[in-house]
């Protein structure tokens, strides 16, 4: 117990440290590069958007076939698209969104800073007055900050288009016409809720999986247990969060 | 002014001290080297004067200034002023050498991209490392590894550089080499070397003073001559390589054997 208070304490100490050079890092000689923030969005943003349409897709369609069984037992499988339009964008595009980039990024993060930590490297460019927070950190954050929202939008796109698909075939309506009344029944303030959702996971992924890999020590079986933990942890979190989104819209 | 000023320096781990009133100076144009068995306590000296770790008393100046007051921004901004070499040569595994040693100068100075190359360029030449310039640091050899973390810590034409163990696992030829490599720093350039190093060899060719640690004190601050002539018995067990007799006491001994604290 007293372990994990002490790691969230760090997390949170490395998360402010971070966000510091991201909002003031330039008014103090230490700014952070855009080629290194377009570098990190390449990686976990550009890269990830095969896997993330086709989960998303799968999700998707997933979603219209239980959603139809259920709703055949009433007659009224037409209904389907409400459930969609309402899901997919606040609820299941982001979470997927959020594990897959905790599964990719998310273990990539803390192995990369955790390699850099056993190799000296973040001492390295400490002692050439290169803050590492700025250097190393902030790019990493800022990349999944602006990444993460843009794949949830992707997401959104993959798992309306594939269900809708699915679902005017089920049902034999025109997919065009099934795909407009989707779109008409998608509110803006889910849309936004959906893609605030995926900018929270970002900070929570990039805090976690940093903070951790900062953690780093020993050697090689520290690296691999820190990489699992970050893992388990952004994914704990993300639900945890999606969760809590959910009874704050109940109350 | 000197260059670096340690003042009544205690330092280490949590509450664990592992140095302690240890004082020194450098002066422009001086090649130092810090001596000491293993255990002396000469890599956390040294994190302490490269402004890795803050000292739990004691003052760090660096050109007059406190190394460790104020913000870290304040210390990033102070530790430009240096350059360090580290024994495993610490560069960005992910860089090229050339990118290595032109990060210091991208990162920190307004320099223009062409004149940034040309300067890379020159402290590769010095280092005899030009034609290797593309490679990644993964694909050197430990003596190029380490040559090119001299060649990253004089990017910046410090007056001031650290080199730790720079002989450290390299074969007698090469760490000669580096010797001459030292010595070409502080004459070429002018620049004032620290070398922490428990080679005594490489320390006698290119000190122009020596310190040595022991146990976490500085024993002795003076020249190679002095070393050499120095009747404190530490120094010369260190210098004539030779160990401390232990007195033996079997009821010590087999407490440490068994692993117990009673006997």
């Amino acid at each position: 117990m007293k372990q994990a208070i002490e790691a969230t304490g760090a997390i949170a100490l490395n998360l402010k440290s971070t966000l510091f050079y991201i909002v003031a890092g330039a008014r103090h000689g230490q700014p952070v590069r855009l080629h290194s923030v377009m570098n990190q969005i390449i990686q976990s943003g550009l890269l990830a958007v095969p896997i993330v349409m086709l989960l998303c897709g799968i999700v998707g369609v997933m979603l219209a076939i239980q959603g139809m069984q259920t709703l055949a037992i009433f007659g009224a499988e037409q209904f389907i698209n409400i459930g969609l339009a309402v899901s997919i964008p606040k609820e299941f595009s982001p979470l997927i969104v959020g594990i897959v980039v905790a599964g990719r990024s998310g273990s990539q993060i803390t192995s990369r800073i955790g390699s850099m930590r056993l190799n000296g490297e973040l001492d390295g460019l400490t002692v050439m007055g290169i803050a590492p927070h700025r250097f190393v950190d902030a790019p990493t954050l800022l990349g999944l900050m602006i990444s993460v929202p843009l794949l949830v939008v992707v997401g959104n796109f993959s798992a309306l288009l594939l269900s809708g698909l699915y679902a005017s075939l089920y049902l034999g309506v025109s997919f065009k016409a099934f795909m407009m009344s989707l779109i008409d029944l998608i509110q803006v303030s889910d849309y936004m809720i959906g893609i605030s959702k995926g900018f929270v996971f970002a900070i929570l992924i990039g805090g976690i999986a940093l903070g951790l890999g900062r953690a780093v020590e020993g050697g090689a079986d520290d690296l691999g247990r820190k990489t699992t933990a970050s893992v388990v942890a952004c994914i704990a979190i993300i639900i945890a969060v999606d969760a809590f989104y959910s009874i704050l819209e109940q109350v | 002014m000197s260059l670096l000023e340690v003042t009544e320096l205690r330092g280490g781990y949590g509450q664990n001290v592992v140095i302690d009133r240890c004082s020194m100076t450098i002066s422009p144009g001086e090649v130092v080297v810090i001596m000491g068995g293993s255990g002396s306590g000469k890599s956390t000296f040294l994190k302490h004067l490269i402004g890795l770790k803050p000292p739990m008393s004691g003052l760090v100046s660096l050109s007059g200034e406190d190394l460790y007051s104020g913000t870290m921004v304040d210390r990033y901004r102070r530790l430009q002023q240096i350059g360090v070499a580290f024994q495993m040569g610490a560069l960005v595994s992910s860089l090229s050498i050339f990118d290595n040693v032109a990060l210091p100068l991208r990162e920190t100075t307004n320099l223009p991209e062409d004149v940034i190359e040309v300067m890379v360029r020159l402290k590769l030449e010095f280092v005899e490392l030009l034609d290797k310039q593309h490679l990644l640091p993964s694909e050197l050899s430990g003596g190029m590894l380490k040559r090119s973390a001299v060649a990253r810590a004089l990017a910046r034409d410090p007056k001031l550089v650290f080199m730790d163990e720079p002989s450290a696992g390299l074969d007698p030829v090469v760490a000669s080499a580096l010797d001459d490599l030292i010595l070409k720093i502080r004459e070429a350039l002018g620049i004032s070397v620290v070398v922490v190093t428990h080679e005594l060899e490489s320390a006698f060719k290119i000190a122009s003073r020596i310190v040595v640690l022991d146990r976490g004190f500085i024993i002795f601050d003076g020249s190679v001559d002095q070393i050499r002539g120095s009747d404190n018995p530490r120094i010369q067990a260190l210098i004539n390589r030779t160990a401390e007799p232990m007195a033996f006491d079997p009821q010590e001994h087999y407490k440490r054997i068994m692993g117990t604290t009673e006997g």
